[in-house]
């Protein structure tokens, strides 16, 4: 990729200031589907690549003994990376183009895949899944589906790359896109755009192609750019967990006692009925601070402070929802999890189960399946899980928690497990039903995948 | 599939619960100054004077509104900060009822317990200073305004990043971090560095400082200075020991857009003297902040990197 011709433009600059929506998206593919050129590409052509920055990976090129400047080195930025050549770990990248701001969760696909793609999904409003034209749909294409699937990324985007390498040859992108679209539509993924790209040449990543006048859909960017970021509120169920109680205890604040915390989900109103869990005591909001400010509506994910109409008893980790719209509490749970750390998870483990602001003893009574994401079979009571596995667990818990499906809550639907004796977060879970709950190998009951598909709502 | 149509909900956009991403950015940090003050017992705020620590200063004020903030600060004096920004500093410690710990760069020069590089920078002598405040203060949480869009080792950084006894970062042994779930769990002697203005650019915070009418030292806007020129930035003279008798000083029309040692801290050519002048020149600027003015990044491809393993912020 040529990178010399970055231009300033003082409309473009005027423009980046208009931007006001936030889109948070994540990048999967495979070690030579072209993903670092992918990212290069969008960084370099919406001119998020400085000056200085492109000085320091031509020089690193150079020294390198590199004939142009490699855009991978604007990506990797440790030392390790760089001397291995490959990505080791996630990355956060920012750029903005007038009609909105990024950030980009960029994910390796050449080590620990399954931990770090799963890392980056869970924040994602959209991943970004590249394959390469010459390939076309491949095991680890499978598997990028099945995770966004799984964190129920709610848009994929499939990126048909090496287009050049094809002849540019509509029939090759259709069947790819026909083949993974109803892979992942299976699965449950809400909505597929199917993109054919050169990320070398730069076609339909920035700029229309000029070549592939039969595809008439946006380009990547122009995608990311209009794709929707907010949920229908309306029908979430509101959540708020308690994170910390703020009592100023002074002349001027006597008697405010606050509960603050980030709306999970959903909307609440003053005047409102509310229950607290899991004690499930029952009052009204009486006001909404909103950072300092009354308001009388908030919704997610706002930070705020709830003031009550009742001195009840409320601490960090409590869960304030409308009274009438409670998810059970339970002291077992039933979960997918992926397992993200290098030593195993065993039945019988004893460990911490962090659920929003609540952290609770917890023990693994049973891992009933391992999940083999590339065909979907199960491996019945395989007795752990390692590292970057799927599987389904059982726990119990030392207290009840307020826990919802993660198809209804990606926020109160998920916890995390984590070794007590030194921290290490060992596993993601993710509650109730998802596709890797059945074991999909056997020919499955198309009714059946209608109605996953219909409950997807979040 | 709905290739070829853009995404069927466009209008979605337009939601009246869509939020700015300004808005978007400011609940995610409060969000994590709370989850520090409901885990941690222990916990501090770096504050250097610099645009980044005030922004961060802004929003735990706001995260814990009416009640205080229930951090101190923590300042690493270099002993060749900017005179307006120690001001500055005492001044916001003051109004806001604040606690102030002070680790001395040149106190541990004097005790000679460091000794002074020959290039006279004293950024990379802050790390001693800083982590045995954090050892000696028993601090568990320590807050930085580093953001992950400045440098390229910082863009792997989590926004709760373990660091041992020694405080160390290990790149290579970072928790994964999901969701909102922050990890905070830490052994004894370990702390967490947490990081709330991960997901902010330099842009995101100028537009916030503006929108929020944050009051910022006054060297972040074009005013004279004299200032001579070195290793090609426009430093400022003092008893760190500039300038030499090759550099001759200049009176230019300068601003800062970073705020760290003078010994390594350049000030760029600027005309902005107003909040909507800096942004603008901000926005159509094609230098990084650190590429523009911080010498100590140019050190070697992983200073950052290296500097973070050893403790640096």
């Amino acid at each position: 990729m040529t990178s010399t011709d970055i231009t300033d433009g003082g409309g473009a600059a005027e423009a980046l200031l208009s931007a006001t929506t936030l889109l948070r998206f994540a990048t999967a593919g495979s070690v030579d589907d072209g993903k670092s050129t992918l990212v290069g590409r969008l960084l370099h052509d919406s001119k998020s690549v400085l000056t200085d920055q492109l000085e320091a990976v031509e020089h690193a090129s150079r020294s390198r003994g590199g004939e142009g400047p490699d855009l991978a080195l604007l990506t990797d930025g440790l030392r390790a990376e760089r001397e291995q050549g490959i990505t080791i770990d996630v990355a956060y990248r920012y750029f903005a183009t007038p009609r909105r701001r990024f950030i980009l969760a960029d994910t390796p696909g050449h080590v620990q895949y399954t931990r770090n793609m799963v890392t980056g999904a869970s924040t994602a409003d959209l991943a970004v899944v590249l394959v390469d034209a010459r390939n076309g749909v491949v095991e680890q294409t499978r598997r990028h589906a099945a995770v966004a699937a799984l964190l129920r990324v709610p848009h994929v985007v499939l990126a048909v790359n090496k287009m050049d390498l094809v002849g540019y040859a509509e029939e090759v992108f259709a069947a790819i896109a026909a083949e993974f679209t109803a892979y992942a539509g299976a699965l449950g993924v809400p909505e597929i755009t199917a993109i054919p790209i050169s990320a070398l040449a730069g076609d339909n990543v920035v700029e229309p192609s000029a070549v592939m006048d039969w595809y008439g859909g946006p380009t990547v960017l122009e995608h990311l750019e209009t794709v929707p970021v907010s949920h229908d509120l309306a029908a979430c169920h509101a959540r708020l967990p308690v994170q910390y109680v703020i009592r100023p205890q002074t002349a001027e604040h006597p008697d405010y006692r606050g509960y603050a915390g980030q709306i999970a989900a959903g909307t609440f109103r003053t005047g409102e009925a509310v229950t607290v869990l899991p004690a499930g005591r029952t009052t009204t909001v009486k006001g909404i601070d909103l950072l300092g400010e009354a308001v009388d509506v908030a919704w997610a994910p706002q930070s705020v402070t709830l003031l009550l109409a009742d001195d009840i008893d409320i601490a960090r980790g409590d869960l304030i929802v409308p009274s009438g719209d409670a998810p059970p509490t339970s002291q077992d749970v039933e979960a997918t999890v992926c397992h993200v750390a290098d030593q195993p998870l065993t039945v019988g483990h004893r460990v911490l189960l962090k659920h929003t602001t609540r952290t609770v003893k917890a023990i693994v009574k049973e891992i009933p399946a391992r999940v083999t994401l590339d065909d979907l079979s199960h491996h019945a009571e395989p007795g752990r899980l390692a590292a970057n596995d799927i599987g389904l667990v059982k726990v119990r818990t030392a207290e009840p928690i307020a826990l919802d499906s993660y198809a209804d809550s990606r926020r109160t639907g998920s916890f995390l497990l984590i070794d007590p004796a030194d921290g290490t977060t060992l596993a993601a879970g993710m509650a109730g039903e998802s596709f890797a709950t059945t074991d999909r190998s056997a020919p499955a009951d198309p009714e059946a995948r209608e109605g996953d598909e219909a409950e997807w709502d979040f | 599939m709905s290739a070829g149509t853009g995404g069927a909900a466009q209008g979605l956009n337009d939601s009246p619960y869509a939020l700015s991403h300004l808005d978007a950015l400011e609940s995610e940090s409060v969000h994590i100054f709370r989850e520090v003050a409901g885990e941690f017992e222990r916990p501090v705020i770096l504050f250097s004077g610099g645009k980044d620590s005030i922004v961060m200063l802004h929003l735990a004020l706001k995260a814990f509104a009416p009640a205080r903030v229930p951090f101190a600060l923590l300042h690493v004096d270099t002993g060749h900060n900017f005179p307006e920004v120690l001001e500055y500093r005492d001044r916001v410690v003051e109004r806001h009822g604040l606690r102030l710990h002070v680790a001395s760069v040149q106190d541990y020069i004097d005790r000679g317990l460091l000794r002074e590089r020959p290039d006279g920078t004293r950024n990379p002598l802050q790390t001693l200073p800083l982590t045995e405040k954090i050892a000696a203060e028993r601090f568990d949480a320590v807050f930085g305004g580093g953001r992950r869009d400045e440098e390229k080792a910082r863009a792997k950084e989590r926004v709760f990043s373990l660091r041992d006894e020694f405080s160390q970062w290990d790149p290579r042994r970072q928790r994964p971090e999901l969701w909102q779930l922050y990890n905070g769990r830490h052994a004894p002697g370990e702390h967490v560095r947490v990081f709330p203005l991960s997901n902010w650019t330099e842009l995101d915070i100028w537009q916030y400082i503006d929108r929020e009418k944050i009051e910022l030292p006054e060297i972040y806007f074009a005013h004279e200075r004299e200032v001579f020129q070195r290793s090609g930035m426009w430093l400022t003279g003092g008893d760190w020991g500039g300038p030499s008798d090759a550099e001759p000083v200049e009176l230019r029309t300068v601003r800062y857009r970073t705020v760290g040692d003078m010994s390594c801290t350049g000030a760029v050519d600027s005309d902005a003297t107003t909040l909507e002048a800096v942004i603008a020149e901000i926005a159509a600027s094609r230098l990084t902040e650190r590429g523009a003015t911080r010498a100590d990044d140019k050190m070697s491809e992983a200073a950052m990197e290296d500097r973070k393993r050893e403790g640096y912020f």
